[in-house]
């Protein structure tokens, strides 16, 4: 056995480039432990370094120091000192530091070293530093740090071959020519000072392109229109955009399903198969492009640099509610599902703004929503141009949505922040990294992850609800034949929630869609796919036409309501309880949405058909 | 080395003008939250240049030890600064 390491963790500030290079290293071999997220939760991933030899990498969160304050810093000391349950020690550390900012960031090398684990000291974004004028030299740096540097721009992959012959080596424990005292602050960066400049090292002119841009990004007026500009275009995109997409995939679902009917003989197993797979798992794989074109956009956002500048147009108007600029960042992923979200509020350090931020973060409208609100938009809204070619009818009751969502959180964010989680005024910091191009590769791997996460749950949660309301529809059997639909289990199911969803405009087809699309929200197309596929009207455009069947205008706009308020999804419920330490919030949470849903619904339809 | 400042020489950094820059005196702050901000860079001694703010005007973004921090104003009112002259 050789001494070259077998597990070995990615560390190092935020913004230092980390989860580039550990895209570089693994590629395709990676996955989110337990759920997705930012570079909240933990990465794993396989590096092959050789032929016959492959190394795990683990991708800690960002972090300034290992004092263990927030729950990022926390995670990354228990997995360093190997009291991660789960995770196995790192027998070595890739430490990964911005080297235009070199000063600052080896300060977290300090600590890192400490630890006495083999380290390798990266220094990324080499083609930054060396276009600005900077310099350093990575052997002064090595003898002080006693400890290998490499010098490398993991986007661009230059360097990165020192990075694999460290991990292909025997390596050993570092040996620093000194380390300040941990606990003060300015010791270490005095520290830093000190070896930065044994090590020659020449700060890059400042970064003039990062300056030019936050002067039009955040002017006055300029700066609030383009954010204004850049959230309408996300929109209008992931919903006209996505349009020839979505049909390309709809026609492959409806001909493939086609194609395996006529090659099955008729009776309950093509019923099974056609009816209650096909059409049920097929009505949610259709919006597959269009939650994919989100996530784009976000990922696009985020490794530009934009997203920071957003969170500090957005602060004041988040203070307004109580929240802070940090609460942005997961309120906007919650755009793409809660539960990334709900784990990326582990970045706020004040508890009641954590726990107020999990409380709102899903009425922000996730992408499991949209398919539920393109069906009913689609079945009942016209296309026509609003604003001439920018913005179109339904794009413009989808963003309307958008805005329901966000009032809703804002609404209930002011009203927990001026009462049972009133805090002080909170601490709010954040630092604006340099604008970057985001790499094809980051988000290609950023969106295979998403389509793989989607296309699980299609395979399981929802294929497993699909055939289950398929098997209630059939059942109870008479004379071994399947019941009429009203007849059947699901038929007595809806019937049963129905006086309490009649008020709001719903029939009991709806009502058993409400009841399956607790475990997710997408479900209920699939449970109305399944349902009408039954009685005969399948396909997508058919599932419209049911809907304008058996929906007045009015209770359509009651069912976008309750579902823009009410909580429907079992995994965000999951990761409340495991963010909030126990069943209390998830449980007002649950309680307080649904409520507001029923409410908003009822007022809607009640309003709404005295109308129309 | 003794710097003695007094009254006059020191203000608050939320007063500093944009473009200018000055001398971090000390963070009146919990601790806890001084340190953060210690972390990144906001440490007696440093050079803070006062750049862009958000469109409102808060928070507002400052320069310090090589990148670029957002704060609040009330938090940016709450650090001691004295012109670079003074040192």
């Amino acid at each position: 056995m050789s001494g070259a390491p077998r597990t070995v963790a990615i560390v190092g500030p935020p913004n230092s480039g980390k989860t580039t290079l550990f895209n570089r290293l693994t590629g395709l071999r990676q996955k989110v432990a337990n759920f997705p997220g930012v570079t909240v939760e933990q990465h794993l991933g396989t590096a092959q370094l050789s032929p016959d030899r492959e190394v795990d990498l683990i991708d800690l969160p960002g972090v300034y120091s290992l004092r263990a304050r927030s729950e990022d810093e926390q995670v990354t000391r228990n997995v360093l000192a190997g009291t991660m349950a789960g995770v196995p020690r790192p027998d070595a550390v890739l430490l990964v530091l911005d080297s235009t900012n070199l000063g600052r960031h080896l300060v977290l090398a300090a600590p890192i070293l400490s630890l006495g684990l083999p380290t390798l000291v990266i220094l990324n974004l080499a083609d930054d530093l060396r276009a600005r004028g900077g310099d350093v030299d990575t052997a002064a740096l090595a003898r002080q740090l006693g400890a290998p540097v490499a010098l490398i721009s993991a986007a661009k992959g230059e360097g990165v071959e020192t990075v694999i012959q460290f991990l292909l080596s025997r390596v050993s424990a570092p040996a620093p020519l000194e380390l300040p005292v941990l606990q003060d602050v300015p010791r270490c960066r005095q520290w830093a000072t000190r070896v930065g400049r044994h090590a020659g090292y020449q700060p890059p002119a400042p970064p003039l392109w990062t300056r030019r841009l936050d002067r039009v990004f955040l002017h006055p007026v300029w700066g609030p229109l383009i954010f204004a500009v850049v959230v309408v275009a996300v929109f209008q995109t992931i919903f006209s955009g996505a349009r020839p997409l979505m049909e390309g995939v709809e026609t492959l679902i409806t001909a493939s399903g086609g194609w395996l009917g006529a090659r099955m003989p008729a009776g309950v197993w093509k019923s099974l198969v056609i009816d209650g797979v096909w059409n049920g798992v097929g009505s949610v794989l259709v919006f597959l492009p269009q939650i994919l074109l989100l996530f784009l956009f976000i990922g696009i956002l985020e490794d530009s640099g934009y997203l920071a500048r957003a969170a500090l147009i957005a602060d004041r108007t988040m203070a307004r509610v109580g929240l802070q600029g940090k609460s942005f960042i997961p309120l906007l992923s919650a755009y793409a599902c809660a539960v990334p979200a709900i784990l990326a509020t582990r970045t706020i350090e004040n508890r009641r703004d954590r726990i107020a931020t999990i409380l709102i973060a899903p009425f922000m409208t996730c992408s499991a929503r949209l398919p539920v609100y393109t069906l009913i938009i689609a079945a009942f809204l016209p296309e026509r141009p609003v604003a001439g070619p920018f913005l179109g009818s339904r794009a413009a009751a989808l963003l309307g949505l958008y805005v329901l969502g966000f009032l809703a959180a804002f609404g209930t964010a002011r009203v927990l922040k001026s009462s049972v989680l009133k805090s002080g005024p909170s601490a709010f910091v954040l630092e604006m990294p340099s604008y970057r191009w985001p790499t094809w590769r980051g988000l290609g791997l950023r969106l295979l992850d998403r389509a793989k996460v989607f296309l699980r749950r299609a395979g399981t949660v929802i294929l497993g609800v699909a055939v289950v309301v398929w098997a209630l529809a059939h059942l109870p059997l008479h004379d071994g034949r399947a019941p009429r639909i009203e007849h059947s289990l699901v038929g007595v199911m809806g019937r049963a929630v129905e006086p309490l969803i009649r008020p709001l405009g719903f029939n009991w087809k709806i009502g058993v869609g409400l009841v399956s699309s607790l475990a997710a929200r997408e479900v209920i197309v699939g449970t109305l796919g399944t349902i009408y596929g039954i009685e005969g009207e399948a396909e997508s455009a058919g599932l419209q036409a049911a809907l304008r069947h058996d929906l007045t205008p009015a209770g359509a706009v009651a069912l976008l309501v309750f579902f823009a308020f009410a909580m429907q999804c079992t995994s965000t419920i999951a990761v409340v309880r495991r963010e909030t330490g126990g069943w209390k919030w998830p449980a007002v949470q649950f309680g307080y949405m649904g409520a507001l849903a029923w409410v908003g619904a009822f007022t809607a339809n009640q309003v709404l058909s005295r109308v129309f | 080395m003794q710097v003695i400042v007094n009254s006059e020489t020191g203000f608050p950094l939320i007063e500093l003008a944009e473009g200018e820059h000055a001398v971090l005196e000390r963070l009146d702050l919990p601790e806890e939250f001084a340190r953060r901000l210690m972390e990144l860079g906001f440490l007696p001694g440093h050079v803070i240049t006062a750049a862009r703010s958000a469109p409102g005007g808060d928070p507002r973004v400052f320069r310090v030890d090589g990148s670029e921090i957002a704060l609040r104003r009330d938090t940016a009112a709450r650090l001691r600064v004295r012109p670079p002259a003074a040192v």
